[in-house]
């Protein structure tokens, strides 16, 4: 007798909400098509090509395609090597299993001799039901900590594409969190444009400024249209690269007066955006009336992902009536 | 003898290099006061006969893109690579009486790619060494270039998982130009290897992982010649491994087997006994 086949939403990871725009696997077909002029571009994986869109590549180019199995240590350090002799890997796995499994390999071999790997982790922040296990709500907290790494956090299949251009034309170790799947489309509205180390002013606002990096932009975005029909004119600063910080369009947006700034992220308060952009404005002396929204400190429970979204306060609705009560 | 060969050694040049090895290190580890004396002297025979004899390697030209590769997986026993380096002419000989002497010196403790020319790969943790030369034999696969890389990993090291996940692929990608060499010295940290973790059957496991195994007296040149010989013409895929069973401390009486020398201080009358003991062997 066969068992009912599970259906719940926890099993489903991609975060487009029902009708909106998608592009299939930015990543992966981004890659393929920067990898015909790169010879040296070579991919790998730790057995999660399928959910890393690294499939896309490994159909076209078998050949530069390291199938690595479930041993994350092994998928950075031959990454290492590969990068120490001039190749330029990226190489993908779930970002728990990058942050947790393989975090002296990524700190000593990729970024203390500053190899040239690109890291592209699937599942960042609260992006799956599935648990704590595959809950990466720390990881830009590990990594932050890691001299010489680049953190880029994009927020679309837009923004996707133009980052992975982007670190491929960067020299030096990247960790890229990865949205995959159909992924939305959001940012082809603002006219956006990706640039390495920019934050960008996607929209201005007199009474509120969302500071946001990720998916959570799209959330904001959202979020400004609901409180411009309440007469609430919201801003949206996106902070697509999580270090180095732009740290003059922050402190050039939190210094101007009589505004709320709401940071946003899609990462434990501890240690992610929220916590650098307020480091960065009390270094430098610039006080705002600054809020933070973000994930509890806590092993945060599974199930489906836009119950899980509104129960921690990130889903748009959150926003919205968050700001609403602290304006 | 020339102390920078630029044509391989053989027989008992190859000798005569181990025990100038030995008194090198001993001269940088006075130099900071204290070291891995230990650790450095079980592998010198096996660092000896490859970079005075095996590897393909150009002291003018460090990163000749055909070199064959080294990677010191057992970090700590730097100053035998650092010997080895300085006697083929890739740094100074200057450079020893400053080890750990001072921030900003190039030879430290662990090998690092950042300050020493002819340092292939910087290491210091233990159990990344294998994983990287998988990625460079990769590489060399990809490039069509025929050079070999060489792991140097301590017995204990291969308590660490990651050797385990490298051990896996290495047979699978049929990585015929990785040779991975262990010190099998039967000391760490804490005590008897076989009391802390045992690895035995060391030659079992890495035959039931695919590779080639040969096992033999790390201290016996050239027995290690004929274990380390490029075999860059071979068909049967597999990667090379050379268990080297080595004494712990081995050339001088007082260290060897002694746990305590893992790394430890000297005194001048200690370093003394060393370098008679050392000198003695010539006569």
């Amino acid at each position: 007798m066969s068992r009912p086949r599970m259906k719940t939403s926890a099993m489903i990871a991609s975060i487009a909400a029902e009708g909106q725009r998608t592009v299939s696997a930015p990543f992966g077909h981004t890659l393929v098509r920067l990898a015909a002029d790169r010879p040296e571009i070579v991919g790998m994986t730790a057995d999660l090509g399928k959910y890393t869109d690294l499939h896309v590549f490994s159909a076209v180019y078998p050949d530069r395609f390291y199938q690595m199995g479930m041993a994350e240590q092994l998928l950075f350090g031959a990454a290492a090597g590969m990068a120490r002799e001039g190749f330029m890997p990226f190489a993908t796995t779930y970002a728990v299993f990058a942050s947790r499994r393989a975090y002296d390999f990524i700190y000593m071999a990729i970024a203390e001799d500053q190899l040239n790997v690109k890291i592209v982790c699937a599942l960042p922040g609260l992006t799956t039901g599935y648990g704590p296990s595959h809950q990466a709500t720390e990881d830009l907290a590990i990594f932050r900590g890691v001299p010489n790494l680049t953190i880029v956090d994009p927020c679309d299949a837009l923004e996707i594409e133009q980052a992975t251009e982007a670190i491929t034309e960067h020299a030096g170790p990247v960790y890229m969190r990865l949205l995959r799947g159909n992924v939305p489309l959001v940012l082809d509205e603002y006219s956006y444009k990706f640039e390495l180390g920019k934050a960008k002013l996607i929209r201005d606002g007199s009474d509120v400024v969302f500071i946001s990096s990720g998916l959570m932009t799209m959330r904001t975005l959202e979020a400004a249209e609901f409180l411009k029909a309440d007469h609430i004119d919201a801003g949206v600063l996106h902070v697509s690269t999580i270090k180095p910080l732009d740290e003059v369009a922050l402190l050039a947006e939190i210094r101007k007066p009589g505004r709320l700034i709401v940071i946003v992220e899609n990462h434990n308060l501890i240690g992610g955006l929220g916590e650098a952009v307020m480091a960065s404005s009390m270094r430098n002396g610039v006080m705002g009336r600054i809020r933070h929204i973000g994930l509890p400190d806590a092993f945060l429970d599974a199930g489906a992902l836009p119950t899980l979204h509104d129960r921690y306060g990130i889903s748009t609705n959150c926003l919205v009536s968050q700001v609403k009560a602290w304006l | 003898m020339a102390l920078n060969p630029c044509q391989p050694l053989s027989g008992d040049g190859l000798t005569e290099m181990a025990r100038v090895n030995r008194l090198d290190a001993a001269r940088m580890f006075m130099s900071a006061g204290n070291g891995h004396f230990g650790s450095c002297y079980s592998c010198t025979e096996i660092i000896t006969a490859l970079y005075f004899s095996i590897m393909r390697i150009d002291a003018a030209n460090p990163d000749w893109p055909d070199r064959d590769r080294f990677i010191m997986g057992k970090g700590h026993a730097a100053p035998t690579l650092y010997s080895a380096l300085i006697r083929r002419g890739f740094m100074p000989e200057e450079w020893m009486d400053q080890y750990e002497k001072a921030v900003g010196v190039r030879l430290m403790t662990h090998p690092s790619r950042r300050y020493q020319p002819g340092v292939d790969v910087s290491q210091g943790s233990l159990g990344h060494g294998l994983s990287i030369g998988v990625g460079m034999a990769l590489a060399g696969k990809l490039d069509w270039r025929n050079y070999n890389v060489y792991v140097l990993m301590g017995d204990g090291e291969t308590n660490e998982g990651s050797v385990w996940e490298a051990a896996a692929s290495a047979s699978k990608f049929g990585l015929r130009n990785l040779v991975g060499i262990i010190d099998s010295n039967g000391l760490c940290v804490d005590g008897n290897l076989a009391d802390v973790m045992p690895m035995e059957p060391m030659a079992a496991k890495w035959q039931a992982f695919g590779w080639d195994v040969s096992r033999l007296d790390g201290h016996d040149l050239p027995a290690l010649l004929s274990a380390l010989a490029p075999d860059r013409e071979s068909t049967t895929g597999k990667p090379r491994m050379i268990i080297a069973d080595t004494i712990k401390g081995k050339g001088v009486s007082f260290m060897e087997n002694v746990r305590s020398w893992h790394a430890d201080s000297i005194s001048a009358e200690q370093y003394s006994r060393l370098v008679a003991e050392l000198e003695e062997r010539v006569a």
